[in-house]
């Protein structure tokens, strides 16, 4: 009679720990569908999303050696026009470079010009320094720098001292960790266009 | 008429427990009879946290949260609301005596041993406290979208990017958008006002359930738990009230003259408390020529400077704070206070307190060769003066530590 009993409790134990364990288990798979909105309204709005289309510029007023920002998706994109002397020094500086050929991004138009752009001349990047997003700043000169005794042309990142040659590689022991990026872009003319590849309009 | 008002005292206290936590929490609770003034810090911080709340409601008020109207609504409450100015400079010079007086209390802690036994949840809930007030000053700072709120922000959420394979993604998650935008003010706004503020009063309230548990520490280091009087009341304690609450307010008091002046004279803090750079919109497309942050974060800032590299800056930094919610079981010494602790542990607390000052200053001025090398010191020290501790503490004599307070 009483080993009756005990059985009747034990199963009695047993059945109740599934149902709980089954309760909770359905509680919890519940739970994580319910934080599901909560995260994915953080994520861009539509309204965010359908801003940002490509903007054009005309470059053929530039000089050479200068350098213009356009602003693109409300970021820095720098326009640098280039002498033919301050390209054919390019590879005097890859010793340099970490990533002289962009390997580790994912370069658009990869070993089609000096510039990495689609121009021989024009070199368009994104103003965004690969460290932590500050606009890189522009001292072609080559002279001496508090940062840079043997500096050599480029860009210089003012928060955490990250440098870039002038078409945006980057220098080897500083913060950033990979090369400027290349935005999309196509020249008609002397009309550049950023933000879009040619003919995908 | 004082009858009828017991009445309804004792109405009120029969349903809820107002005599006896007076008592215990309060007037008859227990406290180390001799501390100096370094054990005034935790209650500034209260105070700070109190006008913290009111002026950040008053801010409400006149505060816009989008990408258009924040910065020329934080001019209208300087210019337009009356005395809007004074509770605008009351919160931001509040912003900046919270983390004075907290480090200070945290100096406190790592000066006479507050985190030890059994204190070192007590420690473990301040150290959270600390790291909740970084992420709502950051907030807070982002808000009135000036030059330095954009830039400052875009160096902290681009601090995400440097995680492997989800990084770039969670950028753009924490901003909702692909620059810092309205979307970011407002869910900062939010995060800010409401969501930070209750976990940090919900922390606060549990800080002080975990000290009021053990009992205050005191400046020898003496477990006043050991003598006990017939009541079992500590023998070398007194109690709260009168004795603590007229020390606190003549501490108060200084404080508020304190508060004062910088509030009226000094409200920029020289750039360190608000930075010029601030007063001028945000521009996207323009960095400030220097970008330093304000001065309660510029060690860990010089940190993540000194390395040369992104993942590792980052994880530095994260170490740097991580590390001090294990001092409780990195320190080995049997003495609890400085006083009584052996010669080693006074020279690394010396070399410590030096280093950290100079990694604050570090943070705040633009890099140069000279610069970084003297912040990988910097930090190599702060580091050692914690990861060495379980050594230098062990192998030192301590002085013996007196019975009685």
């Amino acid at each position: 009679m009483d080993e009756t009993i005990d059985l009747m409790e034990d199963t009695t134990t047993t059945r109740r720990k599934v149902l709980i364990g089954m309760t909770a288990g359905v509680g919890a798979v519940g739970a994580s569908f319910a934080v599901v909105p909560f995260i994915a309204s953080w994520n861009p709005s539509a309204k965010a999303k359908a801003v940002g289309g490509p903007v054009k510029v005309d470059v053929s007023k530039m000089q050479v050696g200068q350098k213009i920002q356009v602003s693109w998706r409300k970021q820095p994109v720098f326009v640098i026009r280039h002498s033919k002397e301050a390209l054919a020094n390019l590879v005097q500086v890859e010793s340099k470079l970490d990533d002289p050929s962009s390997m580790k991004i994912d370069e658009p138009y990869r070993g089609a010009n000096a510039t990495r752009s689609t121009s021989t001349e024009y070199t368009v990047i994104a103003g965004v320094c690969t460290h932590l997003g500050c606009a890189p700043k522009y001292y072609p000169q080559m002279e001496s720098q508090p940062w840079d005794e043997s500096w050599v042309g480029g860009f210089f990142c003012p928060c955490h001292g990250s440098m870039f040659d002038i078409v945006g590689r980057v220098f080897k022991g500083v913060p950033a960790p990979t090369n400027l990026k290349v935005p999309p872009h196509y020249f008609d003319g002397s009309i550049l266009t950023i933000g879009e590849e040619r003919g995908t309009a | 008429m004082t009858q009828k008002a017991s009445g309804v005292f004792n109405w009120l206290n029969h349903r809820l427990p107002i005599v006896n936590t007076y008592e215990r929490h309060l007037s008859k609770h227990p406290v180390p009879k001799k501390v100096n003034f370094w054990y005034m810090f935790g209650a500034l911080a209260s105070v700070v946290l109190i006008i913290q709340i009111v002026s950040g409601i008053w801010l409400m008020f006149g505060y816009e949260n989008t990408e258009e109207g924040a910065f020329a609504s934080v001019e209208y409450i300087m210019r337009d609301i009356e005395y809007g100015w004074i509770i605008r400079y009351m919160h931001t010079t509040g912003a900046s005596m919270f983390f004075a007086v907290v480090y200070l209390h945290m100096f406190r802690g790592l000066l006479y041993g507050s985190y030890h036994k059994p204190r070192e949840l007590v420690w473990v809930f301040g150290m959270t406290i600390y790291l909740v007030m970084m992420a709502e000053g950051f907030l807070g700072y982002v808000l009135p979208y000036g030059q330095m709120s954009y830039w400052g922000a875009q160096v902290i959420i681009s601090l995400f990017g440097a995680i492997p394979y989800i990084g770039e993604s969670l950028e753009i998650w924490v901003r909702g958008d692909y620059y810092i935008s309205g979307a970011t003010i407002s869910r900062f706004f939010a995060l800010h006002v409401v969501a930070l503020p209750l976990i940090l009063i919900a922390l606060v309230f549990m800080h002080l359930v975990a000290l009021h548990e053990v009992g205050a520490g005191n400046p020898e280091g003496v477990d006043i738990e050991k003598h006990l009087d017939e009541n079992g009341v500590p023998l070398d304690s007194v109690p709260f009230f009168p004795y603590k609450v007229l020390n606190a307010l003549v501490a108060i008091g200084i404080f508020g003259i304190v508060f004062s002046i910088i509030m009226f004279f000094f409200p920029e803090g020289g750039g360190y408390m608000l930075e010029l750079a601030n007063f001028e919109e945000a521009n996207p497309l323009s960095t400030p020529e220097h970008i330093a942050p304000v001065w309660y974060y510029s060690p860990y800032y010089a940190m993540l400077r000194a390395v040369p590299d992104k993942l590792g800056g980052l994880v530095v930094m994260g170490a740097a704070i991580a590390i001090l919610f294990v001092v409780p079981w990195l320190d080995r010494s049997k003495a609890a206070s400085i006083r009584y602790k052996g010669v080693l542990s006074k020279i690394a607390m010396t070399i410590f307190v030096i280093s950290w000052i100079m990694l604050a200053w570090l943070g705040t001025v633009p890099v140069t060769a000279l610069r970084t090398t003297l912040s990988i010191i910097g930090t190599i020290i702060y580091f050692s003066f914690f990861l060495l501790m379980p050594i230098y503490t062990s192998i030192e004599t301590s002085k013996p530590v007196p019975e009685r307070l």
